[in-house]
């Protein structure tokens, strides 16, 4: 998938909380959650993000509780693909599972700031900051989580192959 | 080859006689167990995967998050999971009266065991490593797959050993021996890896320790923390057990990509600062910090042990005046013993309220939420921003010890 859009950007430890407040939890809706979106660290968000902007954060992003409403409200908010330094595991899985890209570069995070627009290839990892000039490669997903964010994620893999196989 | 608790674990549930940190494998699952946040939208990507639940008496579905149901759509959601476990005949759903807290009840009913191989979609399923079982978080489609297939993939994770030395001392508890760990390697210091535990300090911690200690694993990003099998895992499996389970524990030589070591004896009382555990400080390092609430329970710290520490403190003392102390057993067997050992009254008496079981406040769910500038000492397991309520109230993490004190003296302190 290529997607060029314009960066909301986040610091390090954004945890699900923040994402989605425990508060909205009461719903599993992707456009109820997607109201409620970062609200408490960004009260910007939810009502200005168009659909194809990019999201990034710094380390650990997408850290503390398990729920999968934190990205499916990322996902139901428009936004394509999420960058960040690291991921948390859940968080991580969770966006794999639900076909929603994400791509780990370290330390080059540092160089993308609020409000770049970036030009993403998620199959290849490539992502360049047309604002900048510069250009980044994401750490490669590992052959067998590729193919269940190719499938669109994991019930659409489970769905092919009848059961969860290599 | 030497392999760690979670190599040893991982290899027997892929039918593989030995695995190694990186590879990736699909696993057999021993238990699959959700709430009623995490269960209703898992059941509803299980639908989508059109197969029966894989084995009725492997999975566990706890309604514990916002149950008694704090608002309508949340006993609409209890009520798609209540449905579907009896459709399905699920052997491990409990209703409110029954019910406790999720990583509370599990163990305490024997429904975890050594050796096992278990997902839950809620991070701190890593509970369960205290009783020396491979246990991790996931989200609702991981958990979906898991219902109708009993399969997992896994990254095998690396481990790092944390040793423990030394005698644990006095007003000491589990929660001190975690809190100081994430204070060590930061929030993020076992992100993708696996915390195992070994030393000699390890037969000083009670099963509570443990529970606490694995409980919070993933607040330093671990994806399980895991015990040895030892005397004390026997002695409390012994009783609540009545299956065949498969103690495991590291070989000699296994391979670690860190160790932190951690002397017991030279712990002190610590509290987790706002926004983030890694936030820690000794509680006689703090200066006056003023409080309004205190919350003694959850599944981090709503064990018998918990509410004993609390009550040897509260005893013939009063909550200040401006605190709100609010005490949750983490289950029905411990809310029974408690009013039995008379520490209700005590609570009671001391002008605490006292909550049926219940995640409710740990979230900002309800039982406690917090208002704009307020702040709580709390034994729960995360301080971050508006976990509790209001954006601007803060959390500080501690042990029952620190906030049943904390509660008498109005401030963070110790008596």
């Amino acid at each position: 998938m290529k997607v060029e859009g314009k960066v909301w950007r986040y610091g390090d430890n954004i945890d699900t909380d923040v994402i989605i407040p425990a508060r909205y939890l009461n719903t599993f809706d992707p456009a109820e959650l997607a109201k409620h979106c970062m609200v408490d660290i960004d009260e910007t968000f939810a009502a200005n993000v168009k659909a194809g902007d990019i999201m990034v954060g710094g380390k650990n992003f997408g850290c503390g509780s398990s729920r999968e409403h934190a990205p499916v409200a990322i996902k139901a908010s428009g936004i394509p693909v999420v960058i960040a330094a690291s991921f948390a595991r859940i968080f991580y899985r969770n966006g794999i599972n639900i076909g929603l890209p994400l791509l780990e570069i370290g330390d080059a995070v540092e160089k993308i700031s609020a409000n770049d627009i970036l030009k993403i290839d998620t199959d290849t990892g490539t992502i360049e900051n047309v604002t900048t000039g510069e250009t980044f490669k994401a750490h490669p997903l590992p052959p067998f989580v590729q193919g269940i964010a190719q499938t669109g994620g994991l019930i659409n893999f489970v769905k092919e192959k009848g059961t969860l196989s290599a | 080859m030497a392999m760690t608790i979670s190599e040893k674990i991982i290899a027997r549930h892929a039918g593989l006689a030995e695995v190694e940190a990186g590879q990736l494998v699909i696993c057999d699952l021993d238990l699959v167990m959700a709430n009623d946040v995490t269960g209703p939208p898992s059941i509803k990507e299980f639908e989508k995967i059109g197969k029966p639940v894989f084995n009725a008496n492997k999975i566990a579905l706890i309604p514990d998050h916002f149950q008694p149901a704090k608002d309508i759509k949340s006993s609409e959601l209890a009520k798609i999971m209540r449905d579907f476990a009896k459709k399905n005949k699920i052997k491990h759903y409990y209703e409110a009266g029954r019910v406790g807290i999720e990583h509370v009840i599990l163990p305490e009913f024997g429904i975890v065991a050594p050796g096992m191989l278990i997902i839950g979609a809620d991070s701190h399923t890593c509970t369960y490593g205290a009783v020396n079982a491979f246990s991790t978080g996931v989200g609702t489609t991981d958990l979906a797959v898991g219902l109708a297939t009993g399969k997992a993939w896994f990254k095998v994770p690396e481990s790092i050993n944390v040793k423990l030395t030394g005698k644990k001392p006095k007003n000491i508890s589990g929660k001190d021996v975690i809190l100081t760990l994430i204070g060590k390697i930061g929030v993020d210091g076992a992100l993708y890896k696996t915390l195992e535990f070994s030393g000699e300090g390890v037969k000083e911690l009670t099963m509570t320790d443990r529970l606490t200690i694995s409980n919070m694993a993933i607040e330093a990003g671990g994806k399980a923390g895991i015990f040895p099998f030892d005397e004390i895992t026997q002695f409390y499996i012994g009783c609540r057990v009545n299956y065949p389970y498969t103690p495991t524990n590291a070989d000699e030589g296994a391979k670690y990509c860190q160790t932190v070591e951690i002397n017991l004896s030279e712990l002190k009382p610590v509290v987790a600062l706002p926004h983030l555990p890694e936030n820690v400080k000794a509680v006689d390092e703090l200066g006056e910090i003023k409080i309004n609430q205190v919350v003694i329970g959850s599944c981090t710290n709503g064990r018998l042990e918990d509410l004993q520490i609390a009550a040897g403190i509260l005893k013939g003392r009063k909550i200040h005046p401006d605190v709100r102390c609010i005490v949750i057993p983490g289950s029905q067997e411990i809310y029974k013993e408690a009013i039995r050992c008379k520490w209700i009254d005590i609570f009671i008496d001391a002008g605490c309220v006292v909550s049926c079981p219940t995640c409710g406040p740990c979230l900002g769910g309800y039982m406690g939420i917090l208002a704009a500038g307020e702040r709580c000492v709390s034994t729960t397991n995360r301080n971050f921003r508006g976990r509790m309520g209001h954006v601007d109230s803060e959390v500080y993490l501690a042990g029952p010890y620190v906030a049943a004190c904390s509660a008498v003296l109005g401030k963070i302190g110790v008596i």
